[in-house]
């Protein structure tokens, strides 16, 4: 091989500038996002109402799934009322009523997508409630 | 490797039953996602086969009647407003006889007619050209005859703009979150449960679907009713004994550009009761 020097060493560098991301954080833990689930909206609420459409391991997984849903059934079908699996009727809004209880979108929702770098386009058409300053 | 005849019809039975097997028991976990959860309209929603609209323009006095209808529109549904004749987002607006009517005028018409202006908006027609383009179907028709258009689909091609023969909708050149030239927001009022839109769709009359699924008349529908009882009328036009269908069964109406086949359904009363008689003929 001609040049085998040069080619190695060059491959050495080029590797470890690929995988530098990844040995840098080996062994650093970021934090998790920590949801605020406590707004004044939902310590408003009875205690036993407390509860979201649907069960919060669901939610945590499905919710975006749950919004298509029920984006689709509103927008294309005109059915706005959804009942949930303990046979409570809700609004299907994202911006009147899953914000009415979770007014806090900085800590709600960027957090976590944040965390995961998505970037769901919610927010360029929906009215996102105001931040409270706490 | 070699196979006979015998083997391989085995193997492909196998691999059938596995594959549609697989597929069912597949959509059955996906199924089990959620148990029990259901999507219905509610039950103060109003329903019809197709709504329509008869605008009374006898019944709009002054141009202030008109600007109360659309304010109450556009502040409802955060229609912004760029102050910009090209940029205009609108979804219901007045126009002359000779642009509402193209075709009707003539030159011996009454003053009156001719400098009035005439309410328009969507006429969600029954036969919508804007829908048979759309290459996405943003924009559709529900079952109730609204052409509803759905902001999460629309990729702002305006194929609908070039076809809807009314100029009933409007493009969002620009972003209608933040402020204009003056420091003033562009929309004057937000209504914080409506969504506003983005850049780069088109948006348009929805015949205030949201109001209906709650039991409610379009809110242009509403307003006029506090100036002129009758002004606008919204109804089933399906429906034999609806309000609609009796104005139109018993007044003059017309339609904007009945001719191109879309089968609008706003219907337009002209004159009032008060012909000019001719003695002659009674």
């Amino acid at each position: 091989m001609y040049d085998s020097g040069k080619i190695i060493v060059g491959l050495i560098i080029f590797i470890a500038l690929v995988t530098f991301p990844f040995y840098n954080n080996i062994g650093k833990v970021n934090a998790k996002p920590e949801l605020k689930i406590d707004t004044p909206e939902i310590q408003k609420l009875p205690e036993l109402e407390r509860k979201c459409v649907e069960p919060k391991d669901f939610m945590r997984g499905g919710h975006m799934q749950l919004l298509n849903d029920w984006r689709d059934s509103v927008v294309r079908n005109g059915n706005r009322v959804y009942k949930n699996s303990a046979n409570k009727d809700f609004n299907m809004s994202l911006q009147n009523e899953c914000m009415r209880c979770h007014s806090n979108k900085k800590d709600f929702c960027d957090k976590c997508h944040n965390y995961m770098a998505v970037k769901p386009y919610c927010w360029d058409c929906h009215i996102a409630p105001k931040e409270k300053k706490p | 490797m070699s196979m006979n005849r015998r083997e391989f019809i085995k193997l492909a039975g196998i691999s059938t039953l596995v594959g549609v097997g697989g597929v069912s028991v597949f959509n059955k976990l996906q199924q089990n996602a959620l148990e029990a959860s259901e999507f219905t309209a509610g039950t103060e929603a109003l329903n019809a086969k197709q709504w329509a609209m008869v605008i009374d323009m006898s019944k709009f006095k002054t141009p202030e009647d008109y600007k109360r209808c659309m304010d109450a529109c556009h502040s409802t549904h955060n229609v912004p407003d760029f102050s910009n004749p090209k940029d205009e987002i609108k979804w219901i607006w007045p126009e002359t006889f000779e642009h509402a009517f193209p075709g009707q005028e003539h030159k011996y018409m009454n003053e009156e007619t001719k400098e009035k202006s005439f309410l328009l908006l969507c006429n969600h027609c029954a036969n919508p050209a804007c829908v048979r383009v759309c290459p996405t179907k943003a924009t559709f028709k529900r079952k109730d005859g609204v052409v509803m258009q759905d902001m999460h689909r629309c990729i702002g091609c305006r194929f609908c703009m070039a076809a809807c023969p009314f100029g009933a909708r409007s493009f969002n050149y620009r972003s209608s979150r933040g402020k204009d030239a003056n420091g003033q927001p562009l929309i004057k009022e937000e209504n914080t449960a409506y969504p506003t839109r983005m850049i780069g769709v088109v948006e348009k009359c929805t015949f205030c679907t949201e109001r209906l699924a709650v039991g409610k008349l379009p809110k242009c529908v509403e307003v006029s009713d506090e100036f002129s009882k009758g002004a606008l009328v919204f109804g089933d036009l399906a429906d034999a004994n609806s309000e609609v269908r009796k104005i139109i069964n018993t007044k003059y109406t017309i339609r904007r550009k009945p001719e191109l086949g879309t089968e609008p359904s706003v219907f337009y009363v002209i004159g009032g009761n008060d012909y000019a008689i001719v003695p002659e003929l009674l």
